[in-house]
């Protein structure tokens, strides 16, 4: 569509990166300003939070099922070993003394310790059941994913009667868990996420799970180590699944092992697949409506699930590849699409070119990051 | 026949049997396999498949339909496993390699039903194709070091010269699966160029092309042969292709080689010509 | 020695059902190559059916019977129609996730129509008979009977008929098939229906069992006779039969000792342990026949 040598302006990439920056900054500071002051309430960050944590969930999934080409159905199982993992760290430290006392600069290295030991042990947790599910064709994949989430859930139940002392407090749950998940924690987690992985498929290594997607024996044949690049999807995935596991046990304080239904997977895998599967943006996008639209409709609960479940099947039938297809916003694109059309304002040999331009803008307003 | 084409290199033969003309003198060859076969279900699909392929030599693997020219191609690049004999890539047995490592030791592929990866761009398809050169890790790549930004422009800089071997440079930006078929099969060559490989298997490379592209094509191919200085064995249909830039050609039926020679040997040797046009009713 | 053969008989029971439903999952699979998620769900929906029937319109246990097979049958042809048919040419992962919207549509349905709560009703039949010591209700006994009829009638289904001959090309090679002449909608229509009416004859069974209907009741059954499908190797009928009663053993095995809570745990990780191990199941692709 554009040629690089037809005197287009392209923002060179330090100035991109600070850009992103700058957007990132201006989209969490109103949010806080507003939070501090009082306008938006507690009930509404905790929406928020929500949301920050649903987009982690979101984006995750997104790695296995739109840039991998996979179905895992336990997704819940990955969050629910990260929160677990974080609530059972976090009981065990005086967290609860430092929160009480306020003294946030004494928590921070216990939060990050959570987060960072949530991860790996979900990870850890992607790598046992992804060596051996990924050698499996895809929807067996997805039995065993679908049958670890699970098991993940009768062992947390159950564990305690094995053990002999309490551990996961079975279904009684695990409670009095210190709640520090802040909405500034979450957005900068849920920030991360997105950058990570952003990083991570623009680059070699994207690129490999990319084409495994696209063709499996054409991305051996080219010498990609398929079965190295898929585990290392499916831990990627369940890693910030661990993550958002353990700001989610941050923000509710209790665990109960029902919540990591295979209900909870699907909801999951619902935001995916109505963003976009391989879209970033569309995760983001679909994450945060889907948390948001509940809310607004509570007195309709009953039918979320229905509205759910046949938007799912609507949306394979008529447009399978989602809302926003693999389209991916970047605001630097916007601003070179905007800055070329200024400079094309002056250039007398491009006419025609405004028209245009502005109606490409007006369709894609809206996102962010 | 073509007669433009370039001259009959100076083909040598060796004394074996079980050897295509070689056409590097004093030199092992580049690949050789040794009795090699395969079983699907206790039905023998190839049998005692001997050869050996030059260094810089594009042979050719031609027979009737089912005779297992694309199962030879699988049990090379080792999509599937020979159940008998070995395969020896530079003197290195790939008994115990899988694809993606016979793929790393040299050998490259196109497929006869076009595997591209559709919903990447050609560019892209290309940098696939690169991924074991573009040598950084993970965390480079997620902190965006110096050393993945020097990398990724050393491999754009390639693909696009890469793709310039077939003037396809100005379409890196499209959709592969939006290519026009010709278009699609030369990109194909291209992924599998920047493999580095030391073998390029072509697996029906003009098929679907029509006389002046296959003629550009065959150019194409003994440039490239001649510009990577490496070996080409290509399966094709078409006969005008084969007998002008093969040097060597082995013949394939119900999985066995039937004939080994020189475009000329080929031509007139009887079992070929019984093998593709049946056995003559009497004397 | 006699809570022994009660566990069993219980497991048989069981495990009939299991291997009912489980030849549902099987033979979509083996003709579409779909797992089908929504199975699960149509039995849930059989027993609603049944349960309203005998409840609140008092019909005859018969009637109410063939009334959720019927039910059942037209509930399967339809989805395959509205949601499966479009999807034909439509990637492997679109399909999927397609019958996972299907059974969640299924079972919200369900809690909006007929609420949350479970459904307790009478007992079907009651009585037993007592051998030496050994209790067997006449519910589990008719189960049994009926699941082996059953199979043995689609065995015949299968191998005998034109219909049969159809599934089994269509199966084999979809494209062959159809130039041969063999429709593809009717054939494909036609299993839906089998397997949708076996899932009815599934869920009157599970009603003699546990007399309760509950809108997710479906789905961990339906999970489970999965399980037992791709334990049995997917798209055989024997397999089916034995990977359901193999299930049904298996859970009244762990809860006879005391384990039941971890029943489904169990299960699973039996699952995971045969897909690692034969990842084709126990009857695999090689020795089985395709439905």
């Amino acid at each position: 569509m554009k040629n690089n040598n037809s005197g287009w302006i392209r923002i060179p990439m330090p100035l991109r990166y600070l850009i992103n920056l700058v957007l990132i900054v201006a989209v969490w500071f109103p949010f806080t300003s507003l939070m501090h002051a009082g306008v938006i309430t507690n009930y509404w960050t905790g929406i928020l939070i929500m949301v920050g944590i649903n987009i982690i969930l979101a984006v995750s999934l997104n790695v296995a099922t739109g840039y991998l080409g996979q179905l895992p159905l336990g997704h819940a199982g990955f969050m629910a070993v990260g929160a677990y993992t974080a609530g059972i760290f976090m009981k065990a430290t005086p967290a609860a003394a430092l929160i009480k006392a306020g003294d946030t600069a004494a928590l921070t290295p216990y939060i990050i310790i959570a987060i960072v030991l949530s991860a790996i042990v979900a990870g850890i947790f992607g790598l046992i059941i992804g060596i051996p599910a990924l050698r499996l064709r895809g929807d067996y994949l997805a039995i065993i994913t679908l049958g670890f989430g699970e098991i993940i859930r009768v062992i947390l139940t159950n564990i305690d009667s094995l053990l002999g002392f309490d551990f996961t407090y079975g279904a009684a749950g695990l409670k009095r868990i210190p709640k520090y998940s802040s909405f500034t924690l979450v957005f900068i987690c849920m920030v991360l996420t997105c950058t990570i992985i952003h990083m991570m498929m623009k680059s070699r290594h994207g690129r490999a799970i990319l084409s495994i997607r696209e063709n499996e024996i054409a991305s051996e044949s080219s010498g990609i180590q398929t079965t190295y690049y898929k585990t290392l999807a499916f831990v990627v995935s369940a890693m910030f699944a661990g993550v958002a596991g353990c700001l989610y046990a941050g923000y509710l304080g209790s665990l109960y092992p029902s919540t990591f239904k295979f209900m909870k997977s699907i909801e999951i895998l619902v935001m995916v697949v109505l963003g976009g599967m391989g879209s970033m943006l569309g995760s983001v996008v679909s994450a945060s409506v889907l948390t948001f639209l509940p809310e607004l409709l509570r007195s309709v609960d009953d039918l979320r699930m229905v509205v759910y479940s046949l938007a799912l099947v609507i949306m394979m039938i008529f447009r399978p590849k989602g809302l926003l297809g693999s389209y991916d916003f970047s605001m630097s694109r916007v601003l070179e699409k905007f800055i070329n059309w200024f400079v094309g304002l002056f250039r007398k040999d491009r006419p025609g070119k405004k028209q245009k331009k502005v109606s490409e803008k007006a369709g894609k307003g809206g996102g962010k990051v | 026949m073509s007669s433009e084409r370039r001259p009959a290199t100076k083909l040598v033969p060796v004394p074996s049997t079980n050897i295509i003309p070689e056409r590097d003198i004093g030199q092992h060859p580049i690949l050789e396999t040794r009795h090699l076969g395969i079983d699907f279900g206790g039905l023998s699909a190839v049998s005692d498949f001997n050869m050996a392929i030059g260094r810089t030599e594009i042979a050719g693997l031609i027979g009737p339909n089912g005779a297992g020219k694309t199962t030879i191609f699988n049990l090379l690049t080792k999509v599937y496993q020979p159940t008998r004999g070995s395969i020896l890539l530079d003197g290195i047995d790939t008994a115990n390699k899988t694809t993606a490592q016979v793929n790393q030791l040299g050998i490259a592929r196109t497929f006869q039903n076009i595997r591209l990866f559709r919903d990447l761009t050609v560019l892209e398809n290309v940098l696939i194709g690169l991924h074991n050169e573009t040598k950084y890790n993970l965390a480079s790549a997620i902190f965006r070091t110096p050393n993945y930004w020097r990398r990724e422009k050393i491999a754009r800089e390639r693909a696009i010269e890469l793709l310039s071997i077939f003037d396809m440079q100005d379409l890196a930006a499209h959709k592969a699966g939006s290519l026009p078929y010709g278009a699609q099969r030369r990109l194909e060559i291209v992924r599998a160029l920047a493999t580095n490989p030391s073998l390029l298997l072509l697996d029906e490379p003009a098929a679907g092309m029509n006389p002046s592209e296959t003629s550009e094509l065959m150019d194409n191919i003994v440039k490239i042969r001649d510009t990577f200085g490496i070996a080409i064995m290509l399966i094709e249909h078409d006969m005008n292709l084969v007998m002008g830039i093969c040097e060597g050609i082995c013949v394939l039926n119900f999985g066995k080689i039937i004939a080994k020679g020189t475009p000329d040997d080929i031509q007139s040797n009887p079992a070929v010509i019984e093998a593709y046009l049946g056995k003559k009713k009497e004397g | 020695m006699s809570l022994f053969f009660s566990q069993l008989f219980n497991g048989l029971q069981t495990g009939s059902v299991f291997a009912l439903v489980a030849l549902g999952y099987s033979m979509v699979y083996g003709i579409i190559l779909l797992l089908n998620f929504a199975h699960g769900d149509i039995i849930m929906v059989g027993a609603y059916t049944a349960f309203y029937a005998m409840t609140t319109f008092h019909l005859h246990p018969i009637f109410s019977v063939v009334l959720a097979i019927l039910v059942s049958t037209a509930l399967g042809v339809m989805i395959e129609k509205v949601a499966y048919t479009p999807l034909r040419q439509a990637p492997r992962l679109s399909l999927l996730i397609t019958a996972i919207g299907i059974s969640f549509l299924l079972e919200n349905g369900a809690q909006l129509l007929f609420g949350a709560d479970t459904k307790s009703m009478d007992p079907i039949i009651t009585g037993s008979v007592t051998f030496s010591g050994i209790t067997i209700s006449y519910a589990a006994m008719m189960t049994i009977v009926v699941s082996i009829v059953v199979m043995l009638l689609l065995t015949l289904l299968v191998q005998k008929t034109r219909l049969g001959k159809a599934m089994r090309a269509v199966s084999e090679d979809m494209g062959a098939a159809q130039l041969m002449g063999i429709s593809l909608n009717k054939t494909i229509s036609f299993t839906f229906a089998v397997g949708s009416a076996l899932a009815g004859i599934g869920s009157i069974l599970y009603l003699c069992a546990y007399p309760q209907a509950s809108p997710t009741m479906g789905s961990m059954l339906g999970l489970k006779a999965f399980v037992a499908a791709v334990l049995g190797g997917i798209g055989s009928i024997p397999g089916a039969m034995i990977g359901g009663f193999a299930i049904g053993l298996l859970e009244a095995l762990v809860s006879a000792v005391g384990l039941s809570v971890w029943k489904d745990g169990v299960v699973f990780a039996i699952l995971i342990v045969v897909l690692l191990v034969r990842p084709t199941g126990i009857l695999g692709r090689k020795v089985m026949e395709k439905v």
